[in-house]
């Protein structure tokens, strides 16, 4: 597979690691979670037959982490992002 | 050495002779020869046996997509079995070997299946073998392992070496026919990056093996004079005897070019084969069609083969079958066959055509309305038997039997990412269908268009069309327009024993049983008679079964549908597969700033994921390894060892909210840590399950040095990462791998200190005053070289950790084993220092074994409430906190001579042994030189209020049950008074 690094251009998959789901940008919010909520964070994943959100890290590369809508089923890729430009907005104090 | 049926003419130099062997004995050749056009041309047809009847075989094709004739190549390491006669470039001193036969091609003790057919068909092996169960390990299976397959190995080590490469253009042609070029010229002329990859040795495709003619000159000298315009252009690569194996996906494929395959033993310095990625923007298939045949009684013996392939064996290679040959066809392909082995002299007995109104010939006899009925001639065929168009019998004698059913478009690659293929009604077979993989256009007679000009044609209109060439379409160079004409006809009525897939013995009566047993859909047909299932992928032999098997249904061919075409083309050697990544270059291997010095005291190393660790420095007169590592230890405790720690992951975190961030990855706090402090850190997963642990030293308010385990370096350091960029973007914090940059040795024992205020530059107070336990700086050593130290200690004793940059990393190994020859230093390695680490109770890898939390390893309080971190809320769970939860102990054996093993079991001291009353298990377990006996870690239900109990280690695969006292996993200097001093 080709991701098309938004900084980098197009690049080889093998230079990637996968690291899963995006939903795990989504952490919970420790302050007013559930244990429930937790509990779908930590093990609850998706599994489509379709557009997939998904994030990759350029080990071999810049290090950035992508995130890359790929199709399961065709693996066409549509869209890919920096995760450092969509990641959760946490104020660092906290 | 005579070889009697080499013809005039063809594309091979008639003035060079190679000399070959093939089952011992010597043969003659040309350059320009194939293996099978070689044997041919020598009067030998009788190349190999089938897989599970042992029927003598001779080659049906003159391509790749052979069935019959397969050989093994070459002798001793070199010994490649499972080749294709019809694709093996002949050389000066080829030697090959038939297979599948004992103990010769002539007789073959295994031809008595052939008699039992009646038992052996499709299904057998389900329906036989089924019972006594019992049976299957011990006698079943070993027999049909035996007798399956067949070629051997060398079962020696590949002595050539292979290659990977990577290749980019902006349109990939694969396939250099007559559609290919013309693509390859178009391209190429517009400047477009144009690679043509073909998997023959000479580029041209059909035009090679016809005689039409093209721009009014034969078609294979307008091959060569457009190959020569094409390698002219820079722009042009082509790669030939390079078959393209994969269409992958985002427009990569993979291609295996032989680079020495045709030589005796490849060059010097280079590779036997090269495995090519190659990214393309577009890709334009133009594989070709591949001939199919006609199933009828016996159709398999040496001499019948396709006609277009006898076709091209009489026009390319100069080589007949046998003098007199005869043809069974239903379309006017196989008449081109006749015609052009005429005009080479080679009389035809008859051509034999289905159709009642087939043309006729002034040059030789067509019986029209006829049918090949069955065949005789044991290693070779003789005769034909003919039912003629009123019905009567006729015996036709004759050495070969060029076959025709018609073509079918060489579809395979269009299938690589489950698209289907179409039939399609005007060619009357499968085309390629609307999912093509993204990128891929088809032209030529992979996309139906047959005639020469219609390949030429579609082939610059596929290149426009992919590379969005504007303006006028070039003109093409003059050819044969003959329209498409087939009939579907796939097998004589009344067939019995009439091959569909010749490699592995699939008749129509399999295809026959497989209905009738209803295994019907193709998929089922496909596996329950190993239809297409042989190296060929059926190339020559589905369209037929399918065939069969819709007019049983009496369904349409479409309405059946088709099995698809999966990667790789044609076999591909495992060795090129691998490259170099064979032996200890399977991956890479990192050795340590000081390795040679390691490697000159004698070390012995450990693999440590690609490290290369020194694992023990024997010294001489030591003959068991426990020796040196006994004398390591006490020596280090007793005075100063010194340790290569450059391994640990060591990762730089800088910016303001360096901080915070170390807070967030670690579940200990780092907040308050002054700066010149180091702390001992635990990272946790988000379930609550520790990951990693390491330490963190503050060089600064902004800057930590955090280092990790060996094993774990790469996976903690994504996992910061994705704290960083993903669940805290805004953080103002930078993160980077030094590991390599560092060369770090860890000094440890009572004198560490006098030996590095031998070295460390007087500026710097080191004293337990001025670099108390736990300190950290940067400092200089050796006159002003620069270096980081640490007070922290893994062993126990009072230690630091020094780290230079990487270049200096030997000289400073050296320079300490100098300084320190007063102090008796003794370098020790990761036995030594995993001795000293379960002395201490310290965890590790064992430990940290991916089921064990914070709590478990006695840590449960550094669980920071005061802030979130990674795992701490799901570390909270009730499940990870109850009472009998496992807690990290101590074990020593209650009899000092006994063994702790790791891995085994703790039960009570009575009672039971089994699952149910397990207590726990040990982690780690070593001979303590400081105690005298071996001592382990375990996890122990409720552990911190059981020492002094005693238990069972048990491990009842091994027979072990051993007296064992729970204690603190302390060991030594549980006080930590040594550390302090």
């Amino acid at each position: 597979m080709i991701i098309n690094h938004p900084l980098l251009g197009p690049r080889d998959s093998a230079e990637f690691v996968n690291l899963g789901a995006a939903e795990l940008m989504n952490r919970p919010d420790p302050e007013t979670a559930t244990p429930e909520d937790w509990h779908d964070y930590a093990y609850l994943r998706d599994n489509p037959a379709g557009a997939h959100r998904e994030l990759w890290f350029h080990e071999g590369g810049d290090r950035s982490i992508l995130i890359v809508t790929r199709d399961t089923t065709t693996h066409e890729i549509t869209a890919v992002e920096l995760a450092r430009n969509r990641g959760q907005r946490h104020d660092p104090g906290k | 050495m005579t070889q009697a049926n080499r013809l005039s003419g063809g594309q091979i130099d008639h003035n060079t002779a190679l000399e070959f062997t093939f089952d011992g004995k010597r043969y003659a050749g040309h350059p320009g020869d194939t293996l099978a056009s070689a044997l041919l041309a020598n009067n030998v047809r009788l190349m190999g046996r089938s897989f599970k009847y042992h029927r003598p075989r001779g080659p049906l094709t003159a391509g790749s997509e052979e069935p019959n004739a397969i050989v093994e190549l070459r002798s001793g390491a070199r010994q490649e079995p499972n080749t294709r006669a019809t694709t093996a470039e002949l050389f000066d001193g080829l030697s090959a070997t038939s297979q599948n036969r004992w103990p010769s091609l002539a007789f073959d003790a295994m031809a008595i299946n052939d008699r039992f057919s009646n038992f052996l068909t499709a299904g057998f092996y389900y329906k036989t073998f089924m019972w006594p169960a019992a049976f299957w390990e011990k006698i079943y299976e070993p027999i049909i392992r035996k007798a399956a397959g067949l070629g051997s190995l060398s079962m020696q080590a590949d002595p050539d070496e292979y290659d990977k490469g990577f290749r980019h253009c902006d349109l990939l042609i694969i396939g250099a026919g007559p559609a290919g070029l013309s693509a390859a010229l178009t391209a190429g002329r517009a400047g477009k990056h144009v690679i043509l990859a073909d998997e023959d040795f000479r580029m041209g495709g059909r035009l090679n093996a016809e005689t039409f003619a093209v721009a009014d000159m034969a078609g294979a000298d307008w091959a060569t004079q457009t190959v020569a315009e094409l390698s002219a252009l820079s722009n042009v690569r082509l790669m030939p005897r390079t078959t393209v194996i994969g269409a992958f996906d985002h427009g990569i494929c993979g291609a295996v070019e032989r680079i020495s395959d045709h030589l005796v033993t490849p060059p010097k310095g280079k590779p036997r084969q090269i495995l090519w990625r190659i990214y393309a923007a577009q890709t334009l298939l133009c594989a070709g069609a591949t001939e199919r045949s006609i199933a009828f009684e016996n159709n398999d013996r040496p001499g019948i083969m396709l006609a277009a392939s006898m076709r091209a064996y009489a026009n390319r290679w100069a080589a007949t079958p046998a003098p007199r040959v005869a043809i069974f066809t239903n379309n006017d392909d196989g008449h081109r066959t006749a015609c052009d082995l005429h005009a080479k002299g080679v009389k035809i007995a008859g051509v034999i055509d289905i159709r009642p109104d087939a043309p006729r010939s002034r040059d030789y006899e067509v019986l029209q309305g006829a049918h090949v009925t069955d065949t005789k001639g044991r290693l070779g065929l003789t005769f034909v038997d003919v039912r003629l168009a009123d019905g009567t019998a006729r015996t036709i004698e004759c050495g070969a039997l060029g076959v025709s059913g018609g073509w079918n478009p060489n579809v395979h690659l269009t299938c690589h990412q489950r698209g289907r293929p179409a039939w399609n009604d005007a060619l009357a077979a499968f085309a390629p269908g609307g999912t093509l993989p993204p990128g891929m256009s088809v032209a030529g007679a992979a996309n139906g268009a047959f005639s020469t000009h219609g390949a030429l044609k579609s082939g610059a209109d596929a290149a426009r069309k992919a590379l969005g060439l504007k303006g006028r379409a070039p003109a093409l160079p003059r050819a044969e327009d003959a329209p498409v004409a087939q009939t579907p006809f796939w097998y004589v009525e009344g067939c019995a024993r009439a091959w569909l897939d010749q490699q592995n013995d699939v008749t129509v009566k399999d295809v026959k049983l497989s209905y009738q047993e209803g295994f019907r859909s193709v998929e089922h047909l496909k596996r329950y008679t190993t239809l297409g299932m042989a190296t060929d992928q059926g190339k020559t032999s589905n369209m037929g079964g399918l065939a069969i098997m819709a007019e049983l249904a009496g369904k349409s061919i479409p309405e059946v549908g088709t099995t698809i075409f999966r990667p790789p083309y044609t076999p591909t050697s495992i060795g090129v597969l691998a490259g170099r990544m064979r032996g200890k270059e399977f991956h890479p291997t990192r050795l340590t700033p000081s390795h040679y010095w390691a490697e000159e005291r004698g070390a012995v190393f450990v693999e440590v994921g690609n490290w290369l660790r020194a694992q023990w420095f024997p010294l001489p007169g030591e003959t068991h390894w426990r020796q040196s590592v006994d004398r390591e230890v006490t020596a280090t405790r007793a005075s100063v060892g010194v340790c290569d720690c450059t391994t640990l992951g060591k990762i730089d975190v800088q910016g303001t909210d360096a901080a915070t961030f170390l807070n967030k990855v670690y579940c200990n706090g780092f907040a308050k840590l002054a700066v010149g402090k180091t702390r001992y850190g635990l990272m946790l997963r988000e379930d609550g399950i520790a990951m990693d642990d390491g330490t963190a030293a503050r060089l600064a308010e902004d800057q930590f040095v955090v280092t990790t385990t060996t094993a774990n370096a790469a996976r903690a350091y994504q996992h910061m990462e994705f704290v960083r960029q993903c669940l805290m973007p805004d953080a103002d914090v930078q993160l980077i791998s030094t590991t390599e940059a560092w060369a770090q040795y860890a000094v440890a024992g009572p004198n560490s200190r006098h030996l590095l205020q031998k070295i460390v530059d007087s500026d710097y107070d080191i004293s337990n005053e001025g670099f108390p336990f736990m300190a950290c700086g940067n400092i200089t050593i050796c006159s002003g070289l620069r270096a980081r130290l640490f007070r922290i200690s893994f062993s126990g004793e009072l230690a630091f950790e020094i780290a230079v940059p990487a270049r200096y990393g030997d000289a400073l190994m050296r320079r300490l084993m100098a300084e320190g020859e007063e102090f008796d230093v003794t370098p020790y390695g990761t036995e030594a220092l995993g001795v000293m680490r379960i002395e201490k109770g310290h965890a590790a890898g064992n430990e940290l074994n991916g089921t064990t939390t914070a709590l478990n390893l006695g840590m449960g309080r550094m669980v920071s409430k005061a802030k979130d971190s990674i795992g701490s809320k799901l570390s909270e769970r009730p499940g990870l906190n109850e009472a009998d939860t496992l807690m990290q102990v101590g074990l020593r054996p209650v009899n000092t001579s006994d063994k702790i093993t790791a891995g085994g079991h703790l039960m009570r001291a009575a009672g039971p042994v089994d699952a149910a009353h397990d207590q726990g298990y040990v982690t780690s377990a070593a001979f303590s030189p400081t105690l005298g006996c071996m001592i382990g870690l375990g996890f122990l239900k409720d552990g911190g209020n059981r020492h002094g109990e005693t238990l069972r280690l048990v491990s009842p695969v091994t027979d072990l049950s051993v007296a064992v006292e729970v204690v603190s996993a302390h060991f030594v200097d549980p006080e930590g008074a040594r550390v302090r001093a």
